[in-house]
């Protein structure tokens, strides 16, 4: 089949062997996305967000291993060998992670740490690498980034080093950019101007972005398409507007309610889902949200609905109105 | 001065008043000889506090929000300024005389299983205070009291003996908040306490503060970095730039006419979970990172980065003006923007 997808994934499953059993940390996951395409990944912390995008990009940890498939265009990199991986990471797919000390090295300048890959994948010269390095930094709104470029991540400020992670993802031109909650712990004044950022770069190069966040305002303002997980399995998918206008999912819904609204004053006590996120070493039989759920029916505790399709790129994982 | 408070709470004294109250940590010059130099985390806030009335505190980080909320419970010591408690000073007053105010005030933090210590089962530390406040009170009575504090904030009374690392995110914050709770104190303060958690658990634990508060006329400071939810709890709201107060307002006035720069942009900057509102929304973008608080600009402090800034806001500090009964504002140009 020919597609314009740039990345394909299809029933990826992750398992950690851990001292306490098996954690089935994602569960036959399957989206794709095109160029120039945003999509956004929601879910409460532990829901499995992350550990989709490590696995496609073969950073998962040692206790961790992946089955199924993930494509990058047409060739398949799911479990690919460092060295053929390293010829797309970081240089076709880039990835943004929400702690930028955790890909920052803290005793290398950032010039450094930003003209490596080109010297290595793009066979630039020291002068050269650097030029694009300072142009790049630029781009991202560093100001004086000519002589910045020669700090320290512990220079920069958070908002700063967040930009100086982007600089470095967008280096190679990246058809992909995934974002793992980038702006989570900023401020709102700089979060903007990162949102900003992306979005224009998005128009200036058509990347393709998966912007993984929990919060619903930032995909409202930034997402085409959305995938809302829970416990490890994507529980519904649709474009912006079916999400937030008609979303079909009980969670989905809860979601969307308990999100406290700047634009509006406030009612009486703020809508709360009950419970407890699932605990992915012991989900119970059947839906997942059961024990969360205000739809629950016999059925839901027996057995577990599948993500049902409903065209258009909208699915959903619950009995109450699929027929299923 | 002018101070003021949402207008139902207003006919009764207030528990705390605030003046002028200052924190400037010295900070060792460079060189050998250098003197140190102030870092100014909170620069001269007032406010009065109602009985149970919720004050909100917000700003960027660093803006001196967790160090206004220490200095307040003299956790800090205040380099200046003064705290009435129930009309009485209690900055520098001896420790003798402080120990007894305490169990009318506590604290609760953002990062709910870091400030529980691991090796206390949630029974105990629920109890502390009660053992340290009321040491004449037996055991059994502790424990009654206790398990009833747990049930009353949603955890499970046989869970007494367990230890905190057993328990999620939003279970410690309850945690907290139960031990919190246990004297029965008339304010709490109340820093980042759902920072950490999940949109979910945000609203549970939200909704529980809310109703303690209504339970127990318990006064709550509330600081937040994020402004939808503190539209939600407070009453009212102080933003806090580099230690010093843009706007204090109750809540309507400044959600719906906010009158500082900062605020403004604040609140525009908050994203708004609806596309078509969130991608049609006017927006004031605030450019650059909040200025060292050592060398804060002249002026008002905010003129580095407000769009609206003229020659007179590098050379004089904008004073507070009351701009209405319910609102106060720190601009020279308040009028005009
Ligand atoms: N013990 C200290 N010594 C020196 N400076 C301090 C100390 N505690 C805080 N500061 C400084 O005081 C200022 C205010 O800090 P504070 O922790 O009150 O900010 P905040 O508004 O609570 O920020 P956040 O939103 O990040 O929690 C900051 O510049 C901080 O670096
Ligand atoms: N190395 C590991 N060993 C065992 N479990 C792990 C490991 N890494 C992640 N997990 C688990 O996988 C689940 C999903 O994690 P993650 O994808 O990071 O969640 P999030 O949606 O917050 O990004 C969590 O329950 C987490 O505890
Ligand atoms: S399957 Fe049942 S429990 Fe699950 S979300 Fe749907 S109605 Fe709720
Ligand atoms: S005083 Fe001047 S710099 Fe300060 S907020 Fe007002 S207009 Fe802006
Ligand atoms: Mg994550
Ligand atoms: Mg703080």
């Amino acid at each position: 089949m020919t597609t314009n997808h740039i990345l394909t994934v299809e029933n990826l499953s992750t398992r950690f062997q851990t001292p306490d059993g098996e954690v089935e940390a994602v569960n036959n996951v399957n989206f794709h996305i095109d160029p120039g395409e945003t999509l956004g990944v929601v879910g409460e912390s532990g829901s499995g967000k992350t550990q989709i995008f490590l696995s496609l990009m073969g950073l998962l940890a040692k206790n961790g291993t992946s089955t199924g498939s993930v494509r990058y265009k047409d060739k398949e990199i799911l479990n690919l060998r460092s060295r053929d991986l390293n010829k797309i990471r970081g240089v076709s797919m880039s990835m943004i992670f929400q702690d930028p000390m955790t890909s920052l090295n803290p005793f290398l300048k950032i010039s450094r740490q930003m003209t490596e890959v080109l010297v290595e994948h793009r066979g630039m010269s020291e002068a050269d690498a650097l030029k694009r390095a300072v142009a790049m930094l630029d781009r991202v709104g560093i100001s004086g980034a000519a002589q910045r470029v020669h700090m320290y991540p512990h220079e920069f400020s958070g908002g700063m080093r967040q930009r100086v992670m982007i600089a470095m993802a967008l280096l190679c031109d990246p058809e992909v950019l995934i974002a793992d909650e980038p702006t989570t712990a900023l401020d709102v004044t700089v979060q903007a101007q990162i949102l900003d950022l992306l979005r224009d770069l998005q128009k200036d190069f058509n990347t393709a972005t998966v912007m993984i966040t929990h919060d619903l305002g930032v995909v409202a303002g930034l997402c085409d398409r959305v995938m809302v997980m829970y416990g490890g399995r994507v529980v519904e998918t649709g474009t912006v507007r079916d999400i937030f206008y008609d979303s079909h999912h009980p969670y989905t819904e809860g979601l969307l309610k308990s999100m406290p609204r700047i634009d509006r004053a406030n009612e009486d006590s703020m809508f709360a889902i009950p419970g407890q996120p699932p605990n992915l070493q012991n989900l119970p039989t059947g839906c997942a949200y059961q024990e969360r759920c205000g739809y629950v029916m016999d059925r839901c505790c027996v057995e577990r609905p599948l993500l049902k399709d409903f065209g258009d790129g909208r699915a959903s994982a619950c009995f109450r109105e699929d027929g299923q | 001065m002018t101070v003021m408070t949402a207008p139902d709470k207003r006919d009764n004294a207030p528990i705390l008043s605030v003046r002028d109250l200052k924190v400037h940590f010295p900070i060792p010059g460079k060189g050998l000889f250098a003197k140190d130099r102030p870092l100014k985390a909170v620069d001269g806030v007032n406010f009065d506090l109602f009985p149970g009335e919720t004050l909100g505190v917000v700003g960027e980080s660093g803006c001196g929000k967790s160090t206004l909320g220490r200095a307040i419970l003299q956790l800090i010591a205040p380099s200046g300024g003064q705290v009435a408690w129930l009309g009485k000073n209690i900055v520098g007053i001896p420790h003798r005389d402080m120990q007894p105010l305490r169990r009318d005030f506590q604290i609760i933090f953002q990062d709910p299983l870091a400030c529980l210590n691991p090796r206390m089962t949630i029974g105990e530390i629920i109890a502390e205070p009660l053992v340290t406040h009321k040491p004449e009170l037996g055991k059994d009575e502790i424990k009654t009291r206790v398990k009833r504090m747990m049930a009353r904030v949603g955890l499970l009374p046989q869970m007494i003996n367990r230890y905190p690392h057993e328990f999620s995110g939003g279970q410690c914050q309850r945690i907290g908040i139960a031990r919190a709770m246990i004297l029965e104190p008339k304010l709490i303060v109340c820093d980042e306490p759902v920072s950490a958690l999940d949109v979910s658990i945000q609203a549970q634990i939200v909704n529980l503060l809310q109703e303690l508060q209504r339970e127990f006329d318990l006064s709550l400071i509330f600081i937040s970095h994020d402004l939808s939810i503190v539209r939600h709890i407070c009453h009212r709201i102080m933003v806090l730039y580099l230690g010093n107060v843009m706007e204090l307002a109750d809540r309507d006035s400044i959600y719906a006419a906010p009158r500082h720069p900062y605020t403004k942009a604040l609140i525009s900057a908050v994203p708004i979970p609806d596309p078509e509102i969130e991608r049609n929304k006017e927006r004031i973008v605030l450019t650059g990172d909040l200025p060292s608080p050592l060398s804060p600009p002249s002026g008002c402090v905010f003129r580095t980065r407000c769009p609206f800034a003229q020659e007179k806001c590098a050379t004089d500090v904008p004073k507070i003006d009351r701009v209405s009964e319910t609102q106060e504002v720190a601009c020279h140009f308040h009028d005009n923007i």
